[in-house]
């Protein structure tokens, strides 16, 4: 069934949370000119009771890891482990001003250095900032660092950033952003960078390369080495993202494969939630020679022994996010890597790699997978196949929904037709993996047998397909007018 | 602590399917030299340990529940009602991901729609988008969406407007060949006044940058700088740092906002050292094409059932790659959450009373301020729940002393502003009590030499 607006439950004169009498208010803005205050405030009126009713509801209409299986190729869903909520909401953390003395949070401080260590560690890199608010911010950041380390160079006429054609579309925006133009580099046919095109187009103009390892196809690059180097050799630095780290970790260090700049998302590889589309977290990771420039402040320790912010950073970027970054999430990321430590950062990637791998083997022949090599922690299979009987990825991906099992993702990257892209993460184990190579198994047996049931898809949620088109031809992005209380100036 | 279950007659089987002999085997593409580096990263902490541990970093700070807090600058001490993280803790929210499949993910829409009617109204703007970041991030990207609509390369920022704000639009904006002009603040016997900002607008301006409040407290007529705006064809982007605010003051909707964006930690974020929290960003009609970020909107399905989606995508960096109106993907969507039960919690009657609160706590505390021997209040007019004090000293020192009494004596202007080396701004919430600023005041009054 679904659930009413708020505004629809809304009965005027209903109140959920008072913080004190009416007698108490009175006479409270009586200073303020009238000019300025506001006429009437329309928001609903409601009992703390049907709140709850209501957000409860709502959620028993959404798929979330704690559910159900959910793999959403390229995010990393994996599990989330309760502790980490625990520790993030302790008081001492969560309870915190990010204004407040230095002295008065030296635990916090100590918690960003000490995750900035481990994940300069982890990645083989010199220095980390945890200043972006999540990974497009971060690749944000990068390019601005790069920028910065060219203009001090003086190499003042690089303005093309090469971007494989495989790559998330939020590295030629960032690109764009920076009011770069961007080069499109085309994939071999063995899944890898076209290593000849980059040799031809890398040269004095070009900022740098954004490349992802391993790349979107979950294929690690094999001439890895030779790309960067053939970025270096141009003059431009390489930029890594960081979407895929899980595949990775303990198996090599990013910066001993000749990436200059890495960014880092903590709600992929080190588990902080996603809450439904953030908050993320995406710090970077640099060379020393950009370290310089890392957003200001920077986490420092005193001869003394006690932390603060520097703020003297003259060759610094600046600022990109207020305040330090999402500290709650960092707190949650050294939780994890400290319940991991490094042997279990290794068999993070090692269980994830496994896993998708073994599902490749169990789909493949049934659905085409276009780079059928070993892949990382996720791979790229295609419908293509199944279209034949009038049936598409999208309504695969609608079918799956009936077995209780988010989608993988579908249509990207852009250059797989019809791709359905898996990543099982190495939370699940072996029952699960089979239950979803069963239904899809079945699923194309279902194609060539009874596509009506795959059309029809999904089945049983609590609405069906959605009209897109007419939601973007006639957009409607707020509910009609709550019928409010007081159409009349506030009453204190 | 192992996240990893399987076990290892499972993973034989696993490997034959594969058709490799050994896991090891499924890495054979990364260069050997590098491979399988030795990391120095502690051995694994079982939970008990980690607890313990993360409870010892906690408990090297002082939280705001043991000082009274005077601060604001941009992050509020607002009471949080307890339904507001029972809800954000309902893990079908926070394990879920970004809704790419509305069918399985009508909860989360439905409450990303419910966010946006929410801070439409409240800002009175046309619409919202379903949030970005924080509050600088809201304001940087607004900047851009600015220069995007008028095609000019000219942005004036109030210099009241918070300093991290400034900050990040001016980072965001590096290199793109766009000149930015702030209005200066000085401080004068009257006390703080800003340079008319009126005088900056020229036809080559794309946007006009103000706070309100402003970050030393002050609430202004704006009227006449949104009519220079229009004169002129610059936008007017409007910032609310503090939005419990707008339980009170005239909203950006009604002074003529092109674009308003704002920080919705006040309502209902907890302050986590300074995020995660939620930006807040609306703008009229007009400009829904420029707008960043997720959007979510309504439709039905094919029994004319009312379900949401996420919309307009042909904005965004999935479709659009270099062509987007922005590289964001985030929406920030657990904190908007909060914010959404947070208002429709609190109603028109708790909003209305967290803001008149807040403001007459602090209309308390600056007239007990104003009475200490060698303190001044440095605002000229009408404040909301936060005020400018001039010390007798360096107004680090006089948080630095007031810490000592468990107190968090505001922000100190110093490092932004030169020339207010002994200028404190210091906020009152709700949840300050006329104890609280007693002790304030005391604390105050011993630093006087």
């Amino acid at each position: 069934m679904t659930e009413p607006l708020l505004s629809e439950l809304s009965r005027p004169g209903r109140v959920g949370q008072r913080f004190a009498s009416p007698e108490q208010c009175r006479g409270a803005v009586d200073d303020l000119p009238p000019e300025l205050l506001r006429g009437e405030l329309p928001l609903p009126e409601l009992g703390e009771l049907d709140v709850v009713r209501h957000f409860t509801h709502l959620s028993t209409m959404n798929h979330s890891i704690d559910a159900g299986f959910y793999p959403l190729g390229s995010c990393t869903m994996k599990y989330n482990p309760k502790v980490d909520e625990d520790v993030a909401r302790l008081p001492g953390f969560a309870q915190l001003h990010p204004y407040q003395p230095e002295e008065s949070v030296q635990g916090a401080l100590e918690v960003m250095l000490e995750l900035q260590r481990l994940l300069a560690e982890i990645t083989g890199f010199a220095a980390v900032t945890l200043q972006p608010a999540a990974g497009a911010q971060a690749e944000l950041c990068g390019m601005l660092l790069i920028r910065a380390y060219h203009r001090e160079r003086g190499d003042l006429k690089r303005s093309k950033v090469l971007i494989p054609d495989s790559a998330h579309g939020t590295n030629p925006a960032t690109a764009a952003m920076c009011g770069y133009s961007t080069i499109s580099i085309p994939t071999d046919s063995h899944g890898n960078v076209d290593l000849g095109r980059l040799k031809e187009i890398a040269d004095q103009e070009t900022v740098g390369l954004m490349l992802t390892n391993p790349n979107t196809l979950g294929l690690f690059e094999q001439e890895i080495l030779e790309v960067t180097e053939t970025v270096h050799r141009a003059g431009g630095l390489v930029y890594g993202d960081g979407a895929n780290l899980n595949a990775i970790l303990g198996a090599v260090k990013p910066a001993d494969l000749g990436f200059d700049v890495l960014h880092i998302n903590t709600h992929k590889t080190f588990s902080t939630p996603h809450g439904g589309g953030g908050p993320g977290c995406g710090p970077v990771a640099v060379r020393d020679v950009l370290e310089p420039y890392l957003p200001k402040p920077v986490v420092a320790r005193r001869p003394s022994g006690e932390l603060y912010l520097d703020w003297n950073r003259p060759r610094s970027i600046g600022k990109l996010k207020g305040f330090w970054g999402h500290f709650g999430m960092m707190v949650r990321a050294l939780t994890y890597i400290s319940l991991q430590g490094g042997s279990g950062l290794r068999e993070i990637s090692e269980a994830a790699v496994l896993n998708a791998n073994y599902l490749r083997a169990r789909l493949s022949g049934v659905y085409d997978v276009p780079y059928d090599r070993i892949c990382m922690h996720e791979f790229v299979a295609s419908g293509r196949s199944q279209r034949q009987y009038g049936v598409r990825t999208l309504d695969i991906a609608k079918r799956l929904i009936d077995f209780e099992i988010h989608p993988p993702t579908v249509y990207f990257p852009l250059i797989v037709e019809e791709a359905i892209m898996v990543e099982p993460t190495e939370a699940e184990n072996k029952d699960t993996l089979d239950r979803f190579a069963d239904v899809m198994l079945q699923i194309a047996r279902e194609a060539e047998e009874n596509p009506e049931i795959i059309h029809q898809a999904p089945h049983n949620r609590v609405v069906g397909r959605l009209d897109e088109t007419t939601a973007a031809r006639r957009p409607v992005l707020r509910w009609a007018r709550v019928p409010a209380q007081a159409a009349s100036a506030p009453a204190y | 602590m192992a996240f990893v279950p399987l076990t290892a007659d499972e993973q034989q089987v696993m490997l034959r399917e594969v058709g490799v002999d050994s896991v090891a085997d499924l890495f054979v593409d990364i260069p050997e030299h590098v491979r399988f580096p030795q990391l120095d990263v502690p051995p694994p902490l079982t939970e008990i340990e980690v607890v313990r541990k993360m409870a010892a970093l906690a408990a090297r700070n002082q939280h705001i529940g043991q000082l009274a807090c005077f601060v604001g600058a941009g992050a509020y001490n607002h009471y949080i009602p307890s339904v507001v993280g029972h809800m954000m803790g309902r893990s079908e929210f926070y394990t879920s991901y970004t809704p790419y499949q509305p069918e399985m993910s009508q909860g989360t829409l439905q409450s990303m729609f419910e966010f946006q009617s929410l801070i439409a109204d409240l800002f009175e703007m046309d619409v919202a988008n379903s949030a970005v970041y924080d509050g600088p991030a809201a304001l940087a990207e607004a900047v851009l969406m600015a220069l995007r609509i008028t095609r000019r390369d000219r942005v004036v920022l109030a210099g009241s407007v918070h300093p991290e704000y400034r900050a990040v639009v001016s980072s965001y904006l590096d290199g793109r060949g766009v000149e930015l002009a702030t209005s200066e603040v000085e401080l004068r016997d009257s006390g703080l006044e800003e340079r008319p900002i009126v005088d900056l607008l020229d036809d080559r301006t794309a946007c006009c940058v103000v706070q309100q409040p402003d970050f030393f407290g002050n609430i202004a007529d704006l009227g006449a700088i949104a009519e220079r705006c229009r004169e002129v064809g610059a936008l007017l982007v409007y910032v609310v740092a503090e939005a419990i605010s707008l339980g009170l003051l005239k909203t950006p909707g009604a002074w003529g906002a092109d674009i308003a964006v704002g920080e919705g930690q006040s309502l209902g974020v907890s302050l986590s050292f300074g995020g995660p929290w939620v930006g807040l960003m609306a703008c009229k009609q007009e400009h829904l094409r420029q707008l960043p970020g997720r959007i979510v909107g309504a439709t039905t399905d094919q029994q004319a059932r009312r379900g949401f989606v996420l919309t307009l995508q042909a904005r965004e960096q999935h479709i659009r790659r270099e062509k987007a109106t922005s590289n964001i993907c985030t929406s920030q969507t657990l904190l908007a959450l909060g914010v959404t039960v947070y208002l429709s919690t609190l109603g028109p009657e708790g909003l209305r009373q967290a803001a008149a609160l807040s403001h007459k706590k602090a209309r308390a505390g600056a007239e007990r301020i104003a009475r200490l021997p060698g303190y001044r209040v440095l605002n000229r007019g009408p404040f909301f729940n936060e005020f400018t004090v001039l010390c007798p000293t360096d107004g680090a020192f006089v948080r630095a002393r007031l810490l000592e009494r468990g107190i968090i004596a505001g922000y100190p202007l110093g490092r932004d502003y030169p020339g207010l080396q002994n200028a404190l701004v210091l906020c009152c919430t709700e949840r300050n009590t006329a104890a609280e600023i007693e002790q304030l005041a005391n604390g105050l009054a011993s630093c006087v030499s």
